[in-house]
C-alpha cells in the first residue's frame, strides 16, 4: 500500500518560501500568478492491506512527526 | 579561589558548603548534523566545569562500549546544541526530537522535574518546541504548543542581535548584569508563532508566568522590527523557558559571544568579558548551590 502525504500550512500561517517563489515567477515574467504555497509531500510505502488501518497509521505518522499541529494541516492519500 | 593549593587535601569549603566546580557535569547532547556542541562544550569547560559532548546513541544503544555509556542522570545540566540535526529534514528539530521522545522522554521529564537546567539553543531550541518542553504551560505537551516557522525573509539571517532580557531572575540569566546583550543569530527557521488567533492569549500567558526571556531589540534597546528582528517572531521573542525557569531555549547563541573579542564592537566598546559569559555562568553558580 502506498500513501502520499501532502502536509501544509494553515490558512493564516505565513508561507515565505511560496511568496518569494512568486516573485521570483514574476520577475521571471510569468504574468497572472496569483498565488504560490508550498506543500510537502511524502510518499510512504506501507506492508499494511487494509486501507482503514493503513490510514491510521499514517495518521498517527503525521500526529507525531510528519506535521506541527500549531502551523500544518495535513492530507492523506491512499493509492 | 579556583585552585586548590598544594597540599590542602580536604577541598570542602572552598565553595562554602557547595560543590567544586569540575564536579559539576554538563552534557551537550549530538546526534548527526548538530555542529555548535564543541564551542557549547567549551563554554562550560572554560568556567572549569566538566562538560562533554555525548551522541544521542550513547544514552540507549545496546552496540556502545560500557565506558561510552551514559545517562542522564550522570549528569547535571543538559544542553541541545545549535546546527542542523538530521538535516533539518521534515523540520528543523522534528527528528532529533522524536529520537529523544522515544528514548529519553521519562529521563527527560524527571530530569527537568528535579529542577536541573535544560538549555536548547537555536536548533536545540527547535528541539525542545517540537517536544513539548516548552512552552510547558502544564507540563511537557504530548504535542507541540508552538512552532518555530520559516524566517519572513525566507532566508538564512545571520548576523549579531541584540537582545533585551525581558527576566532577569531565572538561574540562566542572573549572572548577566546587563538590560541588553548580543549574542548572533544564525538560522532560517526561527520565527515564533503561536496557534492562529490565540496569539494574544498565549503572550499574555506567557507574560503571567515570566516565561518571556529574550526579545530582539534595536542597538538602542528599543523593540524593532527586520533587521533586529532577524525572523518576524511574533512580540520579539528571542527565547522563552518553562513556568519553573529551568528550561530555556533561545534562538540566539550565547556560546558564539564568550569571549569579549566576538564582539563586532570588541575594540570600541572595551568590554571585559563577551557577554555569553555571563549567561554561562549563570548556569555553574546555580549549579555550585544545587549540586
Amino acid at each position: 500500500m502506498i500513501a502520499h502525504v501532502y502536509i501544509e500550512l494553515k490558512k493564516g500561517v505565513a508561507d515565505p518560501e511560496g511568496e518569494n517563489t512568486k516573485k521570483a515567477l514574476q520577475l521571471l515574467g510569468f504574468d497572472g500568478v496569483r498565488d504560490v504555497r508550498t506543500i510537502k509531500v511524502f510518499r510512504i510505502e506501507l506492508d499494511e492491506l487494509d486501507e482503514d488501518q493503513g490510514k491510521r497509521k499514517v495518521e498517527e505518522m503525521c500526529e507525531k512527526l510528519l506535521a506541527n499541529p500549531v502551523i500544518h494541516n495535513y492530507r492523506i492519500e491512499i493509492g | 579561589m579556583r585552585w586548590i593549593q598544594l597540599g590542602e587535601m580536604d577541598c570542602r569549603g572552598i565553595w562554602g558548603d557547595d560543590m567544586e566546580r569540575e564536579d559539576i557535569r554538563v552534557a551537550v547532547v549530538r546526534i548527526e548534523g548538530t555542529n555548535c556542541e564543541r564551542e557549547t562544550a567549551l563554554a562550560f569547560k572554560r568556567l572549569e566545569v566538566f562538560a562533554e559532548e555525548v551522541h544521542l546513541k550513547q544514552f540507549y544503544s545496546d552496540m556502545i562500549r560500557d565506558e561510552d555509556k551514559r545517562s542522564l542522570h550522570d549528569y547535571h545540566a543538559v544542553v541541545f546544541p545549535g546546527g542542523f540535526s538530521a538535516g533539518d529534514y521534515i523540520r528543523a528539530g522534528a527528528i532529533f526530537s522524536a529520537r529523544v521522545r522515544s528514548v529519553l522522554r521519562k529521563d527527560l521529564k524527571k530530569f527537568i522535574g528535579e529542577g536541573w537546567p535544560v538549555l536548547g539553543i537555536c536548533n536545540g531550541f527547535q528541539v525542545l518546541v517540537e517536544l513539548g518542553a516548552l512552552p510547558a504551560f502544564d507540563g511537557i505537551s504530548e504535542k507541540p504548543e508552538m512552532a518555530l516557522g520559516i524566517n519572513d525573509s525566507s532566508r538564512f539571517e545571520c548576523r549579531p542581535t541584540f537582545l533585551k532580557v525581558e527576566n532577569q531572575k531565572i538561574l540562566f540569566t542572573r549572572n548577566l548584569g546587563k538590560n541588553v546583550v548580543m549574542f548572533p543569530s544564525a538560522h532560517a527557521e526561527g520565527k515564533v508563532i503561536f496557534p492562529s488567533g490565540r496569539e494574544e492569549e498565549y503572550i499574555e500567558r506567557l507574560k503571567e508566568n515570566n516565561q518571556i526571556v529574550f526579545r530582539y531589540v534595536d542597538r538602542n534597546g528599543d523593540y524593532a522590527g527586520y533587521p533586529w528582528n532577524p525572523n518576524g517572531s511574533i512580540y520579539n521573542i528571542a527565547g522563552i523557558c518553562n513556568p519553573e525557569g529551568n528550561v530555556l531555549g533561545l534562538m540566539p547563541h550565547p556560546e558564539r559571544a564568550f569571549h569579549p573579542v566576538s564582539h563586532p564592537e570588541w575594540t570600541r566598546n572595551q568590554q571585559k568579558d563577551g557577554d555569553g559569559k555571563g549567561f554561562f555562568e549563570g548556569i555553574v553558580s546555580y549549579l555550585e548551590k544545587k549540586v
